[in-house]
């Protein structure tokens, strides 16, 4: 028998039954669930009369809709409040683990699910939200699902899925000391399109991805999803199993040396194939900066904004030019010109101690530029807590960046944190689609330490020569 | 859910690549706590002028494609968040088949949990209805499920490929759920054996 790949060995553990015409009934270990896409399937259950088959493989926050200031007086907008208070009624209701607006722990599902030690290598996880794709950082099979699908994993701890097919992307090399996991990711994303990996499970491989953190591994398989793979995967390794360790809901003691022995057995055969390959290496990969309206449209910060009239495809041609209508940009202008009013930092991409850390590093001591405006909002508040207990905060208010409360804030807009009309913002964050941070906002792609640097020079500026003309 | 048969109806044309949820319906719309009522939500930025008044250029505001049952996309439609907001939001419009050259996972899978039907056709046959729409006012096609094509008012058939357990789904109006429940028994065998398996995941 051949190998098989850490995909392979995940679904075949989870199978429940093989149903007729090639649909699988595959078990759901653990399921995490916001304000946003659950109020309809807990109205569903109820219509139905069933109930949550296992609250406590569940977890819910609110996060997308929260509003990042002072929050102690409750949520000025109403509609917001009402599905925050929905979320938390129907979680009384069914007995499901929450994390309330008040407390510490709450923050963006993705953020929180590591940090708890809720997420485990080995497992499947589901969460009525594109970016579970997260949590394969561990070597979890985890993937975004609708509301429906909420619903079908409260009644039944299953969900019925068809099998997806596989591919390895596999990064050798050393990475620049200016990069990080969010350069190789959108690198990846450009080289193979939005579209690139639909249908596909992909796993990140190879010894530029064994070099970064637990942190750099979940901003890799958290943009999975604009790839078009459901999920991404990091076989894990004494890095993951260090991490999780002593985490709240984390095993301990003995059963934690079982796991972590079983963990160890996880990663892909070596004798395994996948349906497809990809290989790229760490030292071609430049800091990046997404120039258009889907995150495939981007390149490194010394090149220029492309021109459409080189497109020989009609179709690509015209999204290009409409892209670059909606961003108001002109062909053959440097990356490195194009001005910038707002600088985000934060999002279940980046917005951990880790991209906290990196982007300190770079704001301190420095001063946001005086027409920009900057924010940083952690990703959940125990980053927060973190965060100011290393100082972080001072550095970045002494620097000018807001610094706020944890939540999805200015990623998707849905809390009062939005671009005005034609604002030009750097974000770390993962979508750059038209209006997604608010109405006629163009958004930039970046990684955290790209997003300080903007932030300071009110442009986009490339890293690795910034750095050595600093005094 | 309303099972999926045939569908005759009006085709009007998206003309873009990469349609994401985000622009079906924008983040405003998704403050609600229902599933229906979303139209007024649908493709809304695209609708509409920055100051709020309808743009004439885009489908949803050109009379000829009022009473939209049928909707022509480009390459990876639906692509971006998982919120189903979106399906939810072109069934209340009254679109119940969206037909491209290919969808992103997430809005495709979200479609048929809602009697909606999204049909992959090859590129070519994408650009000739394309065409025919943009050519003959009133355009319409029919979409037959169980025999799998669709046919032209020029009276040519298209064949299309679906999965055969989401098209049983599709023509049932099946509950998914409620199948899933007959399987109870095979659920509590497999967390049985699961505990014994990696009993770190089944805290007391
Ligand atoms: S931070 Fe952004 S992408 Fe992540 S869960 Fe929140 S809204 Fe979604």
């Amino acid at each position: 028998m051949s190998g098989r790949t850490m995909f392979e060995k995940i679904w075949g553990g989870h199978v429940v039954r093989e149903n007729e015409a090639g649909t699988t009934l595959l078990y759901v270990d653990r399921h995490l669930v916001h304000e946003v896409t659950s109020p309809q399937a807990f109205e569903g259950l109820k219509l139905a009369g069933r109930t949550v088959r296992h609250p406590e493989f569940t977890l819910a926050v609110p996060d997308h809709n929260v509003p990042t200031t002072d929050r102690s007086h409750g949520i000025a907008d109403p509609s917001s409040a009402k599905q925050i208070d929905a979320l938390e009624k129907n979680c009384r209701e069914w007995d499901i683990p929450f994390f309330a607006l008040d407390d510490h722990r709450q923050g963006i599902v993705h953020v929180i699910g590591p940090e708890q030690g809720f997420t485990l290598p080995g497992m499947t996880i589901v969460c009525g939200d594109s970016h579970t794709s997260t949590h394969g950082a561990f070597g979890t099979l985890a993937f975004g699902i609708g509301t429906s699908e909420v619903e079908h994993v409260l009644a039944t701890q299953c969900l019925l899925q068809t099998k997806p097919k596989t591919i390895l992307i596999q990064v050798d090399g050393t990475l620049s000391h200016y990069c990080s996991a969010k350069d190789i990711i959108l690198a990846i994303i450009e080289k193979i399109g939005t579209a690139g990996a639909t249908g596909y499970i992909i796993e990140y491989a190879g010894s530029a991805i064994r070099a970064l953190s637990m942190e750099g591994r979940m901003t890799l398989c958290n943009m999975s999803i604009e790839a078009g793979a459901r999920a991404g995967m990091v076989a894990p390794d004494e890095c993951t199993i260090d991490y999780i360790r002593g985490r709240p809901l984390a095993p301990a003691g003995k059963a934690f040396d079982a796991a972590a022995e079983a963990w160890r057995q996880l990663s892909t055969d070596s004798d395994a194939t996948f349906d497809r390959v990809l290989e790229l290496r760490a030292e071609s990969i430049a800091p990046q900066v997404t120039w258009g309206t889907s995150p495939g449209m981007g390149t490194a910060v010394d090149q220029y904004v492309p021109d459409p009239k080189t497109i020989t495809d009609d179709r690509l041609r015209v999204a290009t030019e409409q892209a670059l209508d909606y961003m108001g940009l002109t062909s053959g202008t440097p990356i490195t010109d194009i001005s910038i009013d707002k600088v985000f930092i934060g999002s279940c991409t980046n917005g951990r101690i880790e991209d906290l850390r990196l982007a300190a590093k770079y704001a301190k001591g420095k001063k946001v530029h005086q027409r920009v405006h900057a924010m940083v909002v952690p990703g959940s508040g125990l980053v927060k807590r973190q965060a100011e207990d290393e100082g972080l905060d001072q550095v970045f208010q002494e620097a000018g960046f807001e610094w706020r409360e944890a939540g999805c804030s200015m990623c998707l807009a849905m809390n009062p944190d939005v671009l005005k009309f034609g604002d030009r913002c750097a974000s770390t964050s993962n979508r750059n689609f038209e209006g997604r941070q608010g109405k006629g906002g163009r958004t930039h792609l970046v990684s955290p330490a790209m997003a300080v640097v903007a932030a300071i020079e009110g442009h986009f500026v490339d890293i690795r020569s910034w750095i050595h003309s600093q005094p | 859910m309303d099972p999926f048969t045939t569908l005759t109806g009006l085709v009007a044309p998206l003309d873009r690549l990469n349609v994401d949820t985000d622009q079906i319906i924008p983040k405003q719309y998704l403050k609600t706590v229902q599933r229906t009522g979303l139209k007024d939500g649908l493709f809304y930025d695209w609708r509409c002028m920055p100051d709020g008044t309808p743009d004439p250029t885009f489908f949803m505001n050109q009379a000829r494609f009022s009473g939209v049952a049928i909707l022509l996309g480009r390459d990876n439609f639906g692509c971006g968040s998982s919120r189903e907001h979106a399906p939810w939001a072109l069934l209340d419009y009254g679109i119940r088949c969206v037909i491209a050259p290919s969808f992103a996972d997430i809005f495709y899978n979200n479609c048929f949990q809602n009697g909606m039907l999204p049909i992959v056709l090859p590129e070519d046959a994408i650009n000739e209805l394309f065409c025919s729409v943009d050519a003959t006012e009133g355009y319409q096609l029919t979409v037959n499920l169980d025999a799998q094509t669709i046919t032209r008012p020029e009276g040519q058939l298209i064949q299309f490929v679906i999965d055969p357990f989401r098209k049983s789904c599709l023509l049932s109006g099946l509950d998914t759920i409620g199948l899933t429940l007959e399987y109870e028994g095979d659920i509590a065998v497999y967390e049985a054996k699961r505990k014994t398996d990696v009993p770190w995941l089944f805290p007391s």
